[in-house]
């Protein structure tokens, strides 16, 4: 009995040792070395005008990235589920790969259609239309690589939930499209938030696919992520770390939120 | 992010295939008709797959010799094997520590522990540069341990196992939480030693898991930047990674053998995506 214990012991203890070593004593020297010189320094670095502009960018683009794929990502769950249709498999397989490839190579192939010298490039110039280097490309990356979260998670769901409900709303006569919003929306409603969730804490903090785009002109084409790291190459240090400090407390509410979802959209 | 989703597409054949027997005798109501389908074809085509065409068409540009002549250039195979070797035992590292720590967080009981369950997904939602510069805190220059691992081989790996950590505990975590203790306590009243037991009962039920989620870190380790890229200190021929090297050859105005090596990464998380698939079949068919 008291080997068993032991073992517990032993292993608990490796866990937590590997844990604290890679993220958890990482994470909290970070909080304490910004909260350091006090929190009145931080909040003058976090209200900078460069700063306030990052975040103003930064939550412009996930306004229009996480509802452009919420909406599409529902529809998209209801045709990989339930459509039958030759070449689902692979569009199936399409929205799973903004997952597995590398951030700078997506924002690589944005640079190749709507670069100067991209597919797209002069017909762009000619409508004075600038994509890369500006905020449209910023949207686009972050639309790319946010695509899988809603529909990923919103899937299974409605595969659980089946068909049986709204054979029955329609059988009292309800509309396919009141069928939609008062069986179907509700049921899958809890996977949609988390997919919500997952898509805005990726959509704050992408950084790869955006720094390729960018174009790195600061107030205007710098996101919060872009700015740690151009305040960190600048030798500012504290200020980097402000800005990491609050690109932190976003993660620590997605994980918050996150938790609360979960036990809702497995009960469902 | 992203473990729970694609696993559970995997994992979830079996529920699919009784699905779709349940709702094969009355069609569904919301069924999405060829408007429908045809919106998410041109969404996905428009976003996803146009620009991943340019990429294969711009590396192709000055022919299929300018092509292999950039891919087995010296400094790209150096960033492409470092990448491949250190993905590779990052992977291997997180089969044990991610099987590890789920284990300890499903069969052990202690204090705090539904807020560090909580806590293995902040890799995830942290940003991945705020991940590189966490760690740089802590193994940098200005270490409190004076532990200074900056611009090595090493620091690489940190950083890989830092931003991959969720996936294998993610993955493994479920299908131990639904596993059924009787074998094991029969395994146990026959006489088999704790570690036997996890061995030749446990252990073969969370294979698929923990493959399903090392494929899935394997690929996130190959393409990974943001949390590489400060605590690299990008040395070609030893610490700078294949998606640095493309950045690179990108801002020194080499477009074309940046496409390329972009290729011969596109093929990878082809191949982990495909390998996917076919560890999710494979299960499917194991559970029928």
């Amino acid at each position: 009995m008291s080997a068993e214990r032991t073992t517990r012991l032993g292993l608990r203890t490796l866990a937590l040792a590997y844990l604290g070593a890679l993220l958890f004593v990482p994470v909290g020297l970070v909080l304490y070395r910004t909260f350091q010189p006090g929190i009145a320094e931080v909040w003058a670095s976090i209200t900078t005008p460069a700063a306030l502009h990052a975040f103003q960018l930064t939550m412009m683009v996930t306004l229009i990235a996480v509802p452009l794929n919420t909406v599409l990502g529902i529809l998209a769950a209801l045709v990989i589920v339930r459509g039958r249709f030759r070449g689902k498999a692979f569009l199936d397989m399409l929205i799973d790969l903004p997952f597995a490839i590398s951030p700078i190579v997506i924002g690589l192939s944005l640079i190749f259609v709507y670069g100067q010298t991209g597919w797209f490039g002069s017909a762009l110039a000619d409508a004075g239309i600038q994509i890369i280097f500006s905020w449209p490309g910023i949207a686009l990356a972050t639309i790319f690589v946010t695509l899988p979260f809603v529909v990923r998670e919103v899937a299974p769901v409605l595969r659980e939930v089946g068909t049986e409900q709204e054979q029955a709303a329609a059988t009292l006569g309800a509309s396919p499209w009141q069928t939609f919003r008062r069986v179907t929306l509700p049921a899958i409603r809890w996977g949609v938030a988390y997919g919500v969730v997952l898509s805005t804490a990726r959509a704050i903090g992408e950084f790869g696919a955006v720094s390729v785009v960018s174009g790195h002109i600061a107030g205007q084409t710098e996101t919060l992520t872009l700015l740690v790291q151009q305040r960190f190459e600048n030798f500012n240090i504290a200020g980097a770390y402000a800005a990491s400090a609050l690109l932190a407390f976003i993660a620590l509410g997605t994980l918050l939120a996150m938790t609360l979802i979960k036990p809702r959209k497995e009960h469902a | 992010m992203s473990t729970p989703a694609v696993i559970e597409a995997g994992s979830t054949g079996g529920g699919r295939s009784r699905a779709r027997r349940a709702s094969e005798g009355t069609p569904a109501v919301i069924r999405p008709g060829r408007l429908s389908i045809g919106i998410v074809t041109l969404w996905l085509s428009l976003i996803v797959l146009l620009p991943l065409a340019a990429v294969v068409a711009k590396s192709l540009d000055d022919g299929l010799g300018a092509f292999w002549a950039a891919v087995s250039g010296r400094q790209a195979v150096a960033a492409l094997r470092f990448t491949l070797i250190v993905s590779l035992i990052v992977t291997a590292i997180n089969a044990l520590a991610g099987t590890l720590i789920a284990w300890v967080l499903v069969r052990d009981e202690f204090r705090g522990k539904r807020a560090i369950n909580a806590l293995i997904d902040l890799p995830f939602a942290l940003p991945t540069i705020v991940a590189g510069i966490t760690l740089l805190a802590l193994y940098g220059g200005s270490s409190p341990l004076g532990i200074d691992i900056a611009y090595t081989q090493v620091a690489v790996a940190f950083a890989l196992l830092f931003v991959t950590l969720p996936f294998v505990v993610r993955s493994v975590q479920p299908v131990l939480l639904e596993l059924d203790r009787e074998m094991e306590e029969a395994a146990a009243s026959l006489g088999a030693s704790g570690w036997t037991t996890f061995r030749r009962i446990v252990l073969p039920n969370l294979v698929p898991a923990i493959l399903g989620g090392c494929a899935l870190a394997f690929a996130r380790a190959v393409g990974e930047f943001g949390s590489v890229v400060l605590i690299s200190g990008n040395i070609p021929f030893q610490t700078q990674v294949a998606s640095v090297f493309v950045y690179k050859q990108l801002e020194g105005d080499a477009p074309v053998s940046a496409a390329a090596v972009s290729v011969v990464l596109l093929l990878l998380s082809l191949a982990v995506l495909l390998g996917i698939r076919g560890l999710a079949r494979l299960g499917a068919r194991h559970e029928r």
